[in-house]
Order: C-alpha cells, then structure tokens, then sequence
C-alpha cells in the first residue's frame, strides 16, 4: 500500500490532546508457580507509537492479554484514559482497547465486509428488537455502520474485496483486514501484536505506512514486534521485555545502546530462570523471526 | 473393455451421436410403454393394469422418461431446449436415465416379489423394462462432460467421472423481471406437484420408487445448472420467492380430499418451524443443543393446560393467542433457566447439559402425576382432550369451505401452521441479518475474537439460547391443538417418529446449517420418509442411520449449504488449502509466505 486515503478521525479520539492514553501499573501475571509478568509499568500517550520487544517467550503477549482482559492479572492494575478498565474483555473493547491477534484470528467463514461490521458492534447499539421490527432506526444504524466499514476498507486498501471470504484472503491482506476489523471499534488505542510477522520487506513497509497512518487519526499504537527495523523507525518509545521484567524504556537510540538488551538477544543470559514463560507463543515460525531480526540488532 | 483414441468416450463403444439418438428413443419408448399395462392383475398398489391411463409407479416412470427425453434432446442440440441444460451435457441425462432405470426396474421388481413370480409382468412391463435399460445403456455411452487429462482407469472411477459436476457453459440469456418471476412461480408450483404427489402416493413400494426418481432427478436437475439458476432468480428477487413458496405451500390443503395426508403436511410444518428455531441455536450461534424438543414440550403442556382441556390441573381456558404467548413464554423462561447457569460452558459441555434437561423434562412430566408429585400433569396419561381451537368463530375442528373448497380439521391447522412458519422465518430471517446475526456468526467462529472486539458472548449466547426456545415454545402450542394430547413420550430424545431431539438436530445438519431453506427441507424429509416407510418397521432407525452416515460423508455441508458452508467443505478438494491469490496480488508474497 503506497498512500493510503485519509480517514475521518473517529470521534473523541483527536480531542482530549495530550495525556495517558494507557496506564499500566505494577502488572503481575502468575500462573501457578511460573510468572510470565513480573511488576511491569508502561504508559501510553496520546498519538503515541510505544514498541514492546523482547525475546520469545519474554511475556509480551501475556502482558498484551493482561491489558485486554482477557487474562486477569495476579496484581497490578490497568488504567485507561484515567478510569481502571473492567475485567470483562468485552468492556475493554468498549472503553476504547483494540488488539489484533499474533496468530490472525478473523472470522474466517465471514466475507471481509461482515467482518469488519462485526467490528462495528461496541459502537452500535440495535438489539433483537430493533432487527426484528426494522424501523428507521435499524436502516440508518445498519448504513452508518456500512458506510464506516467501507471507509476503512478503502484506508487498509481491501474494498475490492468485500464479498470474499476472510479465509480466502492472502496472508498479507489478512493482517490488514484484522487491523481494520479493530479500527471498526473506534479505538484510542490500538493493539497490534506481531503485525509484520511473515511479511516480506515491501509489505512491512506498507504496514509502517499505515500504522503512521493511524497514528495520524488520533489513535495511540502500541506495537509488540521482533523487526527490528520496523520497531526503530515507527516508535516514539520502545519497552524491552526480558523474562517478565521490564528491562529498558526509550528512545530507540536509548535502547540500542543498552548492552543488557544486546545480550539479551544475543543469548548472554541474564538470569537462570527459563525463559519459555509465554504460554501463547507458538514455536512454529518464531525460529525464522528471530534469526532474521538479530541481524537487524547492532 | 479398451479405449485408444483421444477422444473422450463414454462407458460403452458407442459413437456419440448414436449414444444421443439411442438414449432419446429409449427415453420416449420408456415413456410410452407406461400407456401399457405392466401387470394383469389389480392387487398390486396404484392398479398397473388399464391401457392408456398411466396409474401410480407408472406415472413415476412417465415422468423420469420424459425428463430424460428432454435432457436427451436439448443435448441433441434441439433448438428451444437450450435452457434446459446451462451447465452440464450428459451429466443430467445420465442420471435421470439412472433414476428412471432403478424406478422402473424397481417397479417391476416389487410386482415379481408381491405377487409372486414373474409370469404377473405383462408385456407391457418388459416393455417399459427393456426400454429404460436401452436408456440406460445409451446415456451411459455419453461422453463424460469434463474431459480429463488422466483417463480414470476403473470402471468406478470413470462412471463417477461422467456424473461429475460441470461449471456454468454458456451464458443464460437475460430475462425481463415479470418472466424471472414467472420462471419462480411455476419452479415452485412443480416443486408442490412433486411434493404433494410424494404425500400422496401410497405408503410401501410405491414411495420407494417415488423416491429413487427423486433421489436421482434432483441431482440431474442440479448438474443440468437448473438449481443454481433457480437459485440465482431467487435471490433477484427475494420477497417474491418467499411469496410464492408460501403461497405454494398453502395450496397443499386444497389439493386433499380426505384429511389423511393434510396430517402430515401439519406435522411436517411443525417438526420444520421447531428445526428451524433449533437452527437459530446450532447454525447461527453454534450451540450444540441436544434437548431442544424440551422446549417444544414446555410450550406444548403449558397450552395444553390453558387451553381448556377438561384434564387440565388448571382448568383455564385462554383465548388461542394468548395460549400462544404463554406456551412461548413458558418455553422463554425455560430457555433462560437452563441457559443462564450452562451457557458459560463451551461446546461439548454444553451439549451434555442440553441431553441432560431434554431428559429431565420428559420424566419431571411423567412424574408430576398427583401420585409421585403434584397432580400437574397427569404422568404418563398426559393431558388428553384439548378442544380443537377456535378463532372468531372460525371452529378449527370443522370442515369449511375456503373459496369452495372443503378443508377440514387437519388442513385448518396447516393453514394455521404455515402462518407460525412464516412468522419464524421471518424472525430467522431478520436476526440473521443484524448486528445481533452476525455476534452470532462471530461467536460460532471464533469466540475469543468476538470476545475481543467487544461482543458479550455470554449475553448473546443466552438470547439465541432464549429466542430458539420461543420460537419452539409457539409451534409447541399448536402441535398441542394438532395431536389433542400432550404426553411425555411424545418429547424424547431419540425415537423412530420425529419430532424428538435427534431427529431435530438432523433435520438441520441434513438441510444446511445456518440457512433458512435447509432445515424447511431437512425437516420435511425426515417427517415424510419415516412417515411413508413404516413398513420398514425396526429399521427404520438403521436406515436413517446409514443414509444419515453417507450423507455427511459425501455433502458435509447439508442438501442446501450455506454459501459459507459450501466454500469450506469444498474449495478445493484438498486437506491443506494454500492462499488462493488473485493476479493483482504481489507477486512475491508467495516466497515470503512459504517461508513463515
């Protein structure tokens, strides 16, 4: 994707100007014995772009699943926009968190516009009711709801393809559709959880282009990712992750030259404790990323 | 048998031509012998024995015959005929010589075996017999449609080969609105011909050659791109289609003289609105529900007791709609009784505790009998004696004359019943497409997703729970007034006669999930075949059970799939499907993706 087209900034997004988008606190995540989370702090400003590396296994998309609720931390609390976010993921979504998936979970037997509507459903309220008696109301609801999709159809460059189905999709453009399926919610915060994984140069070029396009809507991105490059040239300011623990926050300058992080990735072990405390990430494929990325580390 | 040249060729060495001419003669030849008489004596069911007035098996024959005359003469090239055959040449004529051969044989067959002994055919049998196996012979020698690189090397495989699906040939010339509805009207009003002749046909031999036609017919008429163009018409033109299969459907009662068959067709419409409620929790939201038809017997006691039964523990007697609010109410409350505390369960726990409460309601009713438990119910007697219904006047337990035509009790409730059907497929329909449709969809896909953008699966679980049961809990109020009593055997899980749990649950998968035609057909099906096979007796369930096996091995996705449905099972015919990329794709996208 080269330019892609404006796109209306959502609605109170833009407004609030600067402040704490996301604030997490002390966030602990245990299970059982094992702690994949341990006491990590991360801010998020408005129109910021936040990267979270670290190594596999490090506890990245635990501490992800923690910010959406989908798992309740041990400890630690998560704020946003000043106001602690429910437990319920759902009501998460609805505050104004969206994530994307490290393996794309998109609804795979629905066609690329119903799945974006489906995206649609925090930001909209028509029960049974309303479906069942089709007043004016429903039409317009139903419309708007349209007409917001394909507009971000349009600005993730898959509104040729509507009517496919998601499982039909490249994997390339499925990425896309799933960041759009998020956007759908209207988020001041969007998550993206390895959002260049298998992409070639050429694509996670354009993906850049359209997470700085997004930015430019108003909407903060926190972005966990093994590209180095990517990582560098889009974040404001990079969190390493090292076993749980926070190890560094900064610049990218700032987390470059930290030796702790270089060792960290260049296998110099920074502590005994083993390092395979993520439970989401697959192994299958995670080799590759991180071969390719250490040539990516100064 | 050997074939050197190239050119693709049929089972049997026969020019293709002749193969055409032969199967066209055989056809007609078949059609004209059931002129014939095929048997002396008139014991046999439907009377084979007059010249010139085709009776019973032998109109079936008649009209395999002169299906397969056309598709054989519009593969011929006959001008006119065209349209008959959009996708496939010798596909169609194939099988509906097949289907045509295994009726007449059959026929034949089951006059040899009940009356004893061939020397019952008359000429006019072997007639009909040898010009549907010439037929047969002919169409068989038909090149298949789809030449193949690899010529199949067994027999099997080249047969099956030759009923292979063919994609859309030659363009369908655009028609103006009024002849595609036109086209509608009259697909549907055969579609009730053949329905109502196959209600109407005598149980035993003669429904069994009725469907061996069928069986075959339809697939021809599909491999022929008929279906698919009916379809496309019907989706042009939605209200209109639904129109005309309700107004298709009403006619049913009057075509009946005798309230023997109009039974069956208001038990069909009941067992198929329950189907299609089950369809809002199975297909839509994808809850495994293994003891809906308890819904359907809440909503069917609770009318049962208010409705003025002289058994009835409450002695009430409401007005029919409000009898109708409570059953659906009652089975609401239920719904989201057993819903609450289960539906944060996934899948197959789930189902357990469906199977679970199906069970419980059926012994909590024979329990509740004054001497185990309060005198509610009236145990295993069941509350007998519900007056027939009556609405302004109109007794539905009299015959009336509608537009001169007598219908008596029996067609009232059918016609009664194809309003409730029409109100659920209306509800189907509407929920389907909404944003409550599509959290729905999104659950059944994947419920962590759904959770993550913001749906409240838990909520929207229980509303799919809640609204199938209403919906089962108002066709539960009628099946009270149709069968007058309400017991606890009639609410099973498993049985040999639907509606119990089983038999919803396969009328659904049968008929496509998640689509509003499939379990309409599934349902009919399964009421009508067990219905016309009693005779079959203890094997009915084993035969059910076979044809059951076969057909989700061969068609995953029901007899009318989901569009979804259809892509997944058969895209590609292959286990690993890579990423279908259109041209205007990237180019090396395909090196990366091997890569990851």
């Amino acid at each position: 994707m080269t330019t892609p087209p404006t796109l209306a900034p959502t609605t109170d997004n833009a407004a609030t100007g600067d402040g704490t988008v996301l604030k997490a606190d002390g966030v602990t995540m245990r299970f059982g014995g094992l702690t994949a989370v341990r006491g990590v702090d991360l801010t998020v400003n408005t129109g910021e772009i936040v990267g979270l590396i670290g190594p596999n296994g490090a506890g990245k998309t635990t501490f992800f699943n923690c910010l959406t609720g989908l798992y309740v931390p041990t400890e630690g609390t998560v704020s946003y926009r000043g106001t602690r976010l429910s437990r319920k993921p759902h009501l998460v979504t609805q505050a104004g968190i969206a994530r994307t998936f490290q393996n794309i979970r998109l609804f795979a037997n629905m066609t690329v516009l119903e799945n974006v509507l489906v995206g649609r459903h925090t930001r909209t309220k028509e029960g049974l009711w309303s479906a069942l008696l089709r007043g004016p109301g429903f039409k317009k609801a139903e419309r708007g709801s349209e007409e917001r999709a394909m507009e971000l159809l349009e600005f993730t460059g898959l509104a040729h393809k509507r009517d496919h189905l998601a499982r039909n999709l490249p994997y390339g453009e499925q990425r896309k559709l799933e960041i759009a399926r998020a956007l759908a919610s209207e988020p001041g915060l969007l998550l993206l959880d390895e959002p260049t994984a298998g992409m070639n140069p050429q694509e996670t070029r354009a993906t850049q282009d359209l997470v700085l396009a997004i930015r430019a809507q108003g909407t903060a991105v926190l972005v966990i990712e093994h590209d180095m490059r990517f990582i560098f040239n889009l974040c404001d300011r990079v969190a390493v992750l090292v076993q749980g623990q926070k190890l560094v926050e900064g610049t990218a300058d700032v987390v470059q030259a930290d030796e702790r992080v270089i060792a960290a990735y260049l296998g110099t072990p920074v502590d005994d404790t083993p390092t395979d405390a993520d439970p989401e990430t697959p192994p299958a494929g995670a080799a590759t990323a991180e071969s390719a990325e250490s040539g990516d580390t100064p | 048998m050997t074939t050197t040249t190239t050119t693709p060729r049929g089972r049997l060495p026969l020019p293709e031509r002749a193969a055409r001419l032969t199967t066209a003669a055989g056809a007609l030849a078949t059609a004209a012998s059931t002129g014939l008489a095929w048997t002396w004596s008139s014991d046999f069911p439907g009377d084979l024995t007059y010249y010139g007035s085709p009776a019973g098996l032998q109109i079936v024959t008649l009209a395999g015959g002169l299906l397969t005359l056309l598709f054989a003469l519009a593969a011929l090239g006959l001008r006119g005929l065209q349209w008959l055959l959009p996708a496939g040449r010798n596909a169609p004529t194939l099988l509906a010589a097949l289907g045509t051969f295994a009726a007449t044989w059959f026929t034949l067959g089951a006059i040899a075996v009940q009356l004893g002994g061939l020397v019952n055919l008359e000429p006019g049998g072997a007639v009909a017999g040898v010009a549907a196996l010439v037929t047969l012979l002919g169409a068989l020698s038909l090149p298949p449609d789809q030449p193949d690189a690899t010529a199949p090397a067994n027999p099997w495989q080249r047969f099956t080969a030759a009923l292979a699906a063919t994609p859309v040939r030659r363009r369908t010339r655009e028609l103006p609105s009024w002849a595609e509805i036109l086209v509608i009207a009259a697909a549907f009003a055969a579609g009730l011909l053949v329905f109502t002749y196959g209600i109407d046909t005598d149980d035993g031999a003669p429904f069994v050659g009725y469907l061996l036609l069928v069986v075959l017919a339809v697939p021809a008429l599909n491999r022929a791109g008929l279906i698919n163009r009916l379809t496309q018409l019907t989706h042009t033109h939605r209200g209109v289609a639904l129109g005309a299969a309700f107004i298709a459907a009403a006619c049913f009662p009057f075509t009946q003289d005798t309230d023997q068959y109009t039974i069956i067709g208001a038990n069909i419409l009941i067992f198929a609105t329950v189907a299609l409620g089950l369809n809002v929790v199975v297909g839509l939201a994808g809850l495994l529900d293994l003891g809906y038809v308890a819904f359907l017997g809440v909503g069917a006691y609770a009318a049962a007791l208010v409705s003025g039964s002289p058994e009835s523990a409450l002695g009430l007697h409401f007005p029919f709609w409000a009898a109708l609010l409570t059953g659906a109410a009652a089975s609401l409350v239920f719904g989201v009784l057993i819903g609450a505390p289960t539906l944060r369960l996934r899948g197959d726990y789930l189902a357990i505790v469906t199977l679970g409460f199906g069970e419980i309601f059926r012994i909590a009713m024979l329990n509740l009998n004054g001497t185990t438990g309060p005198d509610i119910t009236n145990g295993a007697m069941g509350i007998p004696n519900i007056p027939n219904l009556e609405i302004f006047g109109f007794n539905f337990g009299e015959p009336h004359d509608i537009l001169g035509i007598p219908v008596a009790t029996y067609g009232n409730y059918y016609l009664l019943m194809i309003l409730v059907t029409a109100f659920v497929v209306l509800v189907f329909r509407r929920a389907a497409a909404s944003r409550i449709g599509r959290a729905w969809i999104a659950i059944r896909e994947d419920e962590t997703a759904a959770i993550a953008m913001g749906i409240n699966s838990f909520r929207l679980r229980l509303l799919a729970f809640a609204l199938g049961a209403a919906l089962a809990g108002l066709a539960g109020t009628v099946h009270a007034h149709v069968v007058t009593t309400a017991t606890p055997e009639q609410f099973q899980f498993a049985g040999p006669q639907p509606p119990n749990s089983a038999f919803l649950l396969a009328a659904v998968i049968l008929g496509g999930m998640g689509t509003l035609s499939g379990p309409l057909v599934g349902a009919a099906l399964l009421f009508l075949i067990p219905a016309k096979l009693d005779f079959l007796q203890d094997y009915q369930l084993l035969l059910f059970g076979i044809a059951l096996v076969l057909l989700m091995r061969f068609r995953p996705e029901g007899l009318i799939p989901d569009r979804r449905k259809q892509l997944e099972f058969h895209e590609t015919g292959q286990l690993d499907v890579p990423d279908q990329r259109l041209p205007d794709t990237d180019a090396t996208l395909g090196a990366t993706k091997a890569k990851a």
